[in-house]
């Protein structure tokens, strides 16, 4: 426990009312999205402006505690999870959105604000941010810095780090800096970039001005229902192979399917194999034509129903679908687990078939939705705790992580590595890599306060596992994905 | 109250281990719960209420202290079990935890007398009735003007929701049996409610009308009395189950097809009184049968085909979602229907549709600071749309808001304006 002494101190940086020390308060802080890894604060602070985020770090850095930045904790990699002994610095009484510039496209938010709040905000305008992860109405601006996140859309888009044009940062030692500029194209080192997907661990983003685009002229989704899973990856292949860029291309399986149709009713097809999502925006001519394209190359492989949106309404009820269908594989199975991996995308359909075979050698059910587009996969292997099936639902999912590295392609694809992944990361890179990555991250903080312990491999973090072991579904992902 | 020694919840319908495990620790809860929207902090979101439940099912934290005081200041609006794609039955959570609360933690005297009254007052026409006169002589008075001076914040908050009544209203009574205009659609029972049927008897009364000229019989039993919704939704499990038989048995022995409601907190409370009463071997089939025909009045006029000639009410009507309506019945789009069925009348929806407005069964009582706020914020995003009316399914929201409108936007019960249509004459 910390003393008075830094109670007193963090006080009066953020005022006594935005400090949180009851034992039973600061538990609901203790764990993330992923609920496998938990760690009780000492303190929670939540300050109200940045000159008290600024503060509340100086505090911690004049008494050398630790602190750990918490956006709306949706993270699905333990990266908001507390330090033992340290200080969680929540950023949601944060969230105004201070400027919206609809003549140079950007808005200043700060880094509580929802991610959907911002194109809420930019709406009127008929301005939207792009990138749109599946938690959109939930994580922050600043989570989404911290990950670098990416969603549906970040095929034609790109992630996070395309969008950000520049950000107030607190860094470790409490000095507040201004990285990036108003032009995408800055002198010297792009530290702006370096700030993004560092998970936290270089400082605390304020305020972040970000660019807004113009919503599309034409927006054409539809919902293609195939006899196989194979058969969706080929079509997903062969889109880009036709050169067309579709704004975005998700993949369901039947599994995914049943779980999303339960929860939000958007009109899938519940016995069907296999769905594609896809989506094309432009110019009315351009989308036109592709989208001819597109429904040749889906009746080309066996495509069994073809649904084209109607309207806004519908597009929407689709993607609700599938942007609750991840939380809603809860409604199918007891307990699951979460991947998150990339393969090359000429290798999904084969990955998929390799999948499908590996699950019923195991005898478990695993559902898949994802990012088909750019190949990210979240597979899901769902299991029943009781019925001890828990190991070899472990065993699967790392043999799929597995898999998509012996396929050329990497651990996460957009989830982060945070405390989850941090001890698989020597599989990735070679020891200069990472070494040189840890002089990076002590350039800026020299005293490793701030989210310790996260991204990059400690001995302490990979000799022991933290926290309490607890049955939970989201929890065993943490468990297994330590290769 | 017998003294606890160990944490955690005791052995009687404790949160289940079952669905406290649906819960993904997902967030997509969040935005959509007033407290957190006013707070921002973890332990007063659904996921950590949750969390703290689950905490305490285990053993590992106490009852008293923190872990009540952010149950307590849940609304129960059940914006979060709309939100999560999980499906989270977090009303049977919060509805196992209440009773918890209220039979192992120690109430400060002051907190433990004025629930109690509240308890004293409401569920009883009679004496709201007399509370009404006392209010009407209060207001007459200008004893309100000294009150907001004088009296601690929760009574203030009390006094400040009385409506102005009219004497008459408050003592009136709906007849017993209402005929149809022309041949009988369906037969239905109508709850009166206790604080609808003192003051917003003009609210019972357009009802009556609405579903006669629909084609209903419509039977209103004198002899009932308070649903024991209040008591449901704060935990007072003895108060709810007295309640909930005594409306079953005055119901179930009328030869009708629905019970129908036009108070959204009643509604929600008697849908489920199947669950309620589960367990209880006399009474368990009796609430199953009971509870599938209730209705609130706007589904149930949604399901008849439209017959009473409408004439047009020239208005923009700004349609707010009661929480025990729209969140707790799932009952949205058919309001709207029903007021689309009216010529003329633009119906809109509010910014933050979502939010609760404060009222939320005696939150707006007990817990003043965070329920003014919620009401202030609510009347924004009314006024945001400016709107001609503001119509809501339930009395607690009209009183809530009505006082953050100040008197700016006139309010109605949906069936007023339908009743109106229906009778060509202007709003009241
Ligand atoms: C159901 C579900 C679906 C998801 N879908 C996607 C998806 O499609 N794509 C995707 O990319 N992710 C997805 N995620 C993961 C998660 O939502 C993202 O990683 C998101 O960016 C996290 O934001 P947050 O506000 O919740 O951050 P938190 O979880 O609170 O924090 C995440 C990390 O960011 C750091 N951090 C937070 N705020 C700041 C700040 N202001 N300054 C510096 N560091 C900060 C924290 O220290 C931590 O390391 C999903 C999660 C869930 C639960
Ligand atoms: S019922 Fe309402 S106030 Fe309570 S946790 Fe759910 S959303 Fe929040
Ligand atoms: S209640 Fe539902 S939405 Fe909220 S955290 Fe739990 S699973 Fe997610």
């Amino acid at each position: 426990m910390l003393n008075a002494a830094v109670r007193d101190a963090l006080a009066s940086a953020v005022g006594a009312r935005n400090v949180l020390s009851d034992p039973v308060q600061l538990r609901s802080y203790e764990c993330d999205g992923l609920t496998g890894f938990r760690q009780v604060p000492a303190f929670v602070v939540l300050p109200l402006d940045t000159e008290s985020v600024a503060a509340a770090v100086r505090v911690c850095h004049e008494h050398g505690v630790p602190f750990v930045a918490r956006g709306a904790g949706t993270g699905l990699s333990g990266g908001a999870m507390p330090v033992a002994d340290g200080v969680v610095i929540s950023l949601q009484r944060l969230r105004r959105v201070l400027e919206v510039d609809a003549v140079d496209r950007r808005a200043v938010v700060q880094p509580g604000v929802t991610n959907l709040d911002i194109t809420k905000a930019a709406a009127p305008q008929g301005l939207y941010y792009a990138p749109d992860p599946s938690s959109q109405q939930v994580c922050t601006i600043g989570g989404n810095v911290a990950e670098n996140s990416g969603g549906a859309h970040c095929l034609k888009y790109g992630f996070t780090t395309n969008h950000v044009l520049s950000m107030t940062a607190v860094l470790p030692d409490g000095e507040v800096v201004t990285l990036g500029g108003d032009t995408g194209d800055q002198l010297g080192p792009d530290l702006r970039g370096v700030f993004i997907g560092s998970e936290g661990t270089l400082g605390i983003v304020c305020e972040i001005t970000v660019r807004l685009l113009r919503v599309p002229e034409t927006v054409r989704t539809l919902l293609a229902d195939f006899p196989s899973v194979r058969a969706a990856g080929e079509v997903v292949s062969d889109i880009v192979a036709a050169g067309i860029v579709p704004a975005a291309v998700e993949m369901m399986d039947n599994l995914a399917i049943q779980a999303a149709e339960k929860a939000v009713g958007a009109g899938y097809t519940l016995d069907t194999p296999a769905a594609l999502v896809v989506e094309l925006d432009g110019p009315a001519a351009e989308c036109g034509s592709q989208f001819e394209q597109v429904k040749a190359i889906c009746d080309r492989h066996g495509c069994t129903r073809l649904h084209i949106a109607g309207d806004a309404g519908e597009r929407a009820k689709i993607w609700m679908g599938r942007k609750a269908a991840f939380a809603a594989v809860g409604r199918i199975s007891p307990d699951y687990i979460v991947q998150d991996g990339v393969v090359p995308r000429t290798r999904l359909a084969e990955v998929l078939g390799r999948i499908e075979e590996m699950g019923q050698a195991a005898g478990l059910r695993v559902a898949n939705v994802f990012h088909a587009g750019d190949g990210n996969l979240h597979p899901l292997v769902l299991f029943d705790e009781d019925a001890g099936e828990l190991e070899r639902a472990e065993e699967l999912s790392k043999g799929i992580a597995e898999l998509c590295v012996e396929l050329g392609g990497s651990l996460s694809g957009e989830h982060g590595i945070g405390t989850d992944k941090a001890c698989s990361m020597p599989r990735m890179f070679g020891v200069d890599d990472l070494a040189t990555m840890d002089r990076v991250r002590s350039a800026f903080d020299p005293g490793k306060l701030c989210n310790p312990g996260k991204l990059l491999p400690t001995p302490r973090l990979c000799g022991e596992r933290p926290g309490r072991y607890r049955p939970h579904p989201l929890e065993e992902a943490g468990v297994i994905e330590r290769l | 109250m017998t003294e606890r020694t160990e944490p955690g919840f005791d052995a009687l319908h404790p949160p289940s281990r079952e669905l406290l495990d649906d819960c993904v620790h997902c967030g997509f809860c969040l935005p959509t719960c007033p407290t957190y929207q006013l707070w921002g902090e973890e332990m007063d979101s659904p996921r950590g209420r949750i969390y703290l439940m689950d905490l305490a099912e285990r053993g590992e934290i106490e009852l008293q202290g923190a872990f009540t005081e952010h149950i307590d200041a849940c609304l129960g609006c059940m914006a979060c079990v709309t939100a999560c794609p999980s499906g989270v039955q977090y009303n049977r959570l919060l509805e196992a935890t209440r009773p918890q609360i209220e039979r192992n933690v120690e109430r400060s005297r002051s907190d433990r007398l004025f629930r109690s009254g509240i308890f004293a007052l409401f569920p009883y026409r009679r004496r709201l009735r007399a509370a009404a006169i006392f209010g009407l002589a209060y207001q007459k008075l200008r004893l309100n003007r000294l009150a907001e001076r004088v009296l601690p914040p929760r009574l203030r908050a009390t006094q400040a929701l009385m409506p102005p009544v009219k004497l008459r209203n408050a003592f009136a009574s709906l007849p017993r049996r209402v005929k149809p205009d022309g041949p009988v659609q369906r037969r239905v029972a109508m709850l009166s409610g206790c604080v609808q049927d003192v003051f917003f008897h003009e609210v019972n009364v357009a009802t009556q009308r609405v579903l006669a000229a629909e084609g209903c019989e419509v039977l209103t039993p004198r002899d009932q009395g308070c649903c024991g919704a209040l008591g449901l939704h704060a935990g007072r499990e003895d108060h709810a189950t007295k309640h909930a038989k005594r409306t079953i048995e005055t119901f179930e022995k009328l030869p009708v097809d629905n019970i129908v409601v036009n108070v959204a907190g009643c509604g929600s409370s008697m849908k489920e009184y199947a669950d309620l009463l589960a367990d209880d071997p006399e009474w368990a089939e009796r609430a199953k049968a009971f509870s599938a025909k209730v209705r609130d009045v706007t589904e149930l006029l949604a399901e008849l085909e439209p017959r009473a000639k409408r004439h047009p009410v020239k208005a923009k009507a700004a349609y707010h979602d009661a929480c025990h309506l729209g969140h707790a019945q799932g009952v949205r789009a058919q309001p709207r229907a029903v007021l689309r069925t009216i010529p003329g009348l633009d119906v809109v929806d509010l910014p933050e549709a979502e939010l609760c407005c404060g009222s939320a069964g005696i939150y707006n009582m007990v817990q003043p600071e965070p329920a003014a706020e919620l009401g202030e914020r609510k009347a924004s995003n009314i006024r945001a749309v400016n709107p001609d009316l503001l119509v809501t399914a339930n009395p607690g929201c009209l009183l809530q808001i009505g006082r953050y409108l100040d008197g700016d936007i006139p309010m109605f019960h949906p069936v007023q304006v339908l009743d109106a249509s229906l009778r060509g004459r202007p709003l009241p």
